[in-house]
């Protein structure tokens, strides 16, 4: 069976728990599948893994699903407790997986110290831009301007760009890809799975429910297709002005 | 046997006499018990135990100290830790316990073994740092949210600081609950000789990756992460296997019921109190506990002194609260007295089992001395 | 289409247990190779269909962006 397929990556499944109780057309779901084809192609050995999540839709990308150690925690702490758990038993393989509002939030300032520790972990975080399970509440990484169930005239405070941060912290391994742009990301998960240090991946993600909804793009197709049309690549964005690069994001490996 | 095993191990420390503060007891008996694993933040007038921990691990292999961006960060690796396999342990003060409760809350709720150290300040806030005060027994106990049994000990001298800090590792692992060490500065910045036995018992929890991990039994198995038990852990109400069941109103009842009945079916394991001049009737029976319980045996002895017929019950473990030795001791007696350095959080207690106890009560960040307690007692006495 | 064609022909297997018809499936194939059956109505979508298999270049495309792992390409 070809490695990184779906036909072979349904054994990291934990029985009894798909479908997955992500909405119709949701970006995580896509993650989900990304995370475990990049383990499948590495040919880890899944039982020496173990995933933190905390509190949100992201951190349910590896909790229940994943059929390993998985460990689900408070709102905003997955990275501390993943710190303990590593210290402890540095033959796992740590991975952090958690929503903008989760590793971002509530959340940074461990985000920014595991960076600068340069802990030996993965953290994926799953940006869609919004609070998904609360109902669609304004997060750290939500676009200037955009609508959400607290910002209804639009959002005035301008986001973090999460991988610069992370990047800036300490980070050895940075990349940011989109769940569009799969194929890199499955990539880029799997440079940072084997990096040695702490890598963060912020994984551009689709929430058609909460955030497309009340920013004229409610369809799953619609929000993939945005970020097709939305990110330029690191080397693309050299050369263009910045004018040009207005509502663009710029993705590939930051840190590396 | 669905039960972890007793062993008994050389201690850490050269057996005999040794001249320690109250803090540095505290690690030393961390130490003793294997705790391998210490996650903490700088506060006052707890760092002491920070400082020695880290100067000690550094001599001792397998064992990992670090410090964290703060309390919140500490007592979630220490978390983290513990399902990693260790006998890990953080310590602070009321504000840091403050910040640590959610996720002690979690602790419970995934049963986690784990001992935090509350050296208690003069609060609320950040009160007065460098001053005692016994200000945290309720928040010891109910801080975090929804209902639940938590383990809350409280030693009065250095030697007990060392001797209930392995008490509370073995509790931590017997139980599956996080223990929490319940000094106050007095204690914690005292100095005094203390005795090392030549060996220290130690419990180690059970593991049986074929059992259910939250069920089952009352204290389930506890496998380490990477040991194949393909772990499902959540905060979450769960079911055996770790499932989430978050709208099963059964399954939330049976695992409450077990979390709550685990400890308080077993309160005889748990429960540790003594006695003071209290074989024969008494005039004024004080019930008292950490530092205020040596200035309550002061105040025994100059009533004894005086002719009063004084005695003292010393409460180490302050929860789950013994009810039926409080009632034992104190239901025949006329005058009870609670001294504490708060506004009568265990005096409640008492008060809840004997009505007719009184309190002593002083939150100005100095000690309670016995010449204060012998006062009260008088007064009392004379009205 | 000759008996050699239809042995090379790939297999594609949607699970309608995991499928929540989100359709972003049929919106990325880039030959069409599966359609929505408007006439089916299960768990409140209308699943999918596989149309036109022959068409199928193995890109996996859509086995990659469904969210719920609900797409199976297998090269016969």
């Amino acid at each position: 069976m070809k490695r990184g397929t779906t036909a072979s990556i349904v054994k990291y499944i934990r029985p009894r728990t798909f479908p997955t109780p992500f909405c119709a057309g949701c970006g995580h779901g896509i993650l989900l599948g990304a995370i475990l084809r990049a383990v499948d192609e590495l040919e880890l050995d899944f039982s020496q893994m173990l995933f933190v999540s905390g509190i949100g839709c992201g951190g349910w990308i590896p909790s229940p699903h994943f059929n390993t150690d998985t460990l689900h925690v408070t709102h905003g702490r997955p990275v501390a407790f993943a710190t303990g758990a590593k210290l402890f038993r540095p033959e796992l393989n740590v991975v952090v997986i958690g929503g903008d509002g989760d590793i971002a939030s509530i959340g940074g300032n461990h985000l920014i110290h595991a960076a600068r520790r340069n802990v030996d972990m993965t953290v994926i975080c799953a940006n869609n831009l919004i609070y998904g399970m609360t109902g669609g509440q304004v997060t750290p990484t939500t676009p200037l301007g955009a609508r959400t169930l607290t910002t209804p005239a639009g959002n005035p405070e301008p986001p973090f760009d999460l991988s610069r941060l992370v990047a800036a912290a300490g980070a050895t391994y940075v990349a940011r890809y989109s769940v569009w742009h799969v194929r890199p990301l499955i990539r880029s998960i799997k440079k940072a799975l084997q990096h040695e240090g702490f890598a963060f991946i912020e994984a551009l993600s689709t929430c058609p429910t909460q955030y497309g909804r009340r920013n004229e793009n409610p369809t799953p197709i619609g929000m993939l297709r945005a970020l097709k049309r939305d990110c330029v690549t690191v080397k693309r964005a050299q050369d263009m002005s910045e004018e040009e690069l207005v509502g663009k994001t710029i993705i590939g490996e930051f840190v590396s | 046997m669905r039960q972890g095993s007793w062993t008994k191990v050389p201690s850490a420390l050269k057996p005999g006499r040794h001249f320690l503060q109250g803090d540095e007891a505290c690690a030393e008996g961390a130490i003793a018990a294997g705790c391998n694993y210490y996650a903490g933040y700088p506060i006052t007038p707890a760092s002491e135990i920070m400082h020695h921990i880290c100067q000690r691990f550094a001599q001792l292999p397998g064992r990992v100290f670090i410090q964290m961006e703060d309390e919140i960060a500490s007592i979630a690796s220490v978390i983290g830790a513990s399902w990693a396999g260790a006998r890990a342990m953080t310590a602070t003060s009321g504000p840091g316990l403050s910040l640590m409760l959610e996720n002690i809350g979690y602790a419970i709720m995934t049963e986690v073994p784990c001992v935090i150290v509350d050296v208690q300040r003069a609060g609320p806030s950040t009160g007065q740092a460098t001053r005692p005060g016994q200000g945290d027994v309720m928040q010891a106990r109910f801080g975090a949210h929804g209902d639940y049994e938590i383990i809350v000990i409280s030693p009065w001298s250095v030697q007990e600081a060392y001797e209930e800090a392995i008490r509370a590792f073995n509790l931590a692992d017997r139980f599956r609950v996080p223990v929490i060490l319940l000094m106050d500065e007095g204690v914690g910045h005292m100095r005094e000789n203390m005795t090392v036995s030549p060996k220290t018992p130690i419990y180690r929890r059970w593991k049986d990756p074929s059992q259910p991990p939250f069920g089952g039994v009352e204290v389930p198995s506890m496998p380490a992460f990477g040991e194949g038990a393909r772990l499902l852990v959540t905060g979450s109400t769960h079911d055996a296997w770790g499932y989430r069941r978050t709208t099963d109103s059964q399954v939330q009842e049976q695992l409450v019921e077990r979390l709550v009945g685990k400890i308080l079916n077993h309160r005889d394991e748990i429960e540790r109190t003594f006695t003071h001049f209290c074989e024969d009737p008494l005039d004024v029976l004080l019930v008292a506990y950490g530092f205020t319980a040596r200035s309550a045996l002061g105040a025994v002895r100059l009533a004894r002194g005086a002719g009063v017929k004084a005695g003292l019950l010393r409460l180490t473990t302050l929860w789950p609260f013994p009810d039926d030795v409080v009632k034992g001791v104190g239901a025949r007696e006329p005058l009870i007295l609670v001294p504490e350095m708060n506004r009568g959080q265990v005096l409640r207690q008492v008060q809840r089992v004997v009505p007719h106890a009184i309190g002593y009560h002083k939150t100005n960040g100095e000690l309670i001395t016995a010449r204060e307690i012998w006062a009260a007692v008088q007064e009392e006495l004379a009205s | 289409m000759n008996e050699q064609d239809n042995e090379c022909m790939p297999k594609i297997t949607i699970n309608g247990d995991w499928c929540k018809g989100c359709h972003i499936c049929v919106e990325v194939c880039p030959r069409r190779v599966l359609e929505v059956d408007e006439e089916a109505f299960l768990h409140g979508f209308h699943p999918i269909r596989v149309a036109r298999p022959e068409d199928c270049t193995i890109c996996r495309q859509c086995e990659l962006l469904c969210p719920d792992l609900a797409i199976v390409v297998e090269e016969e």
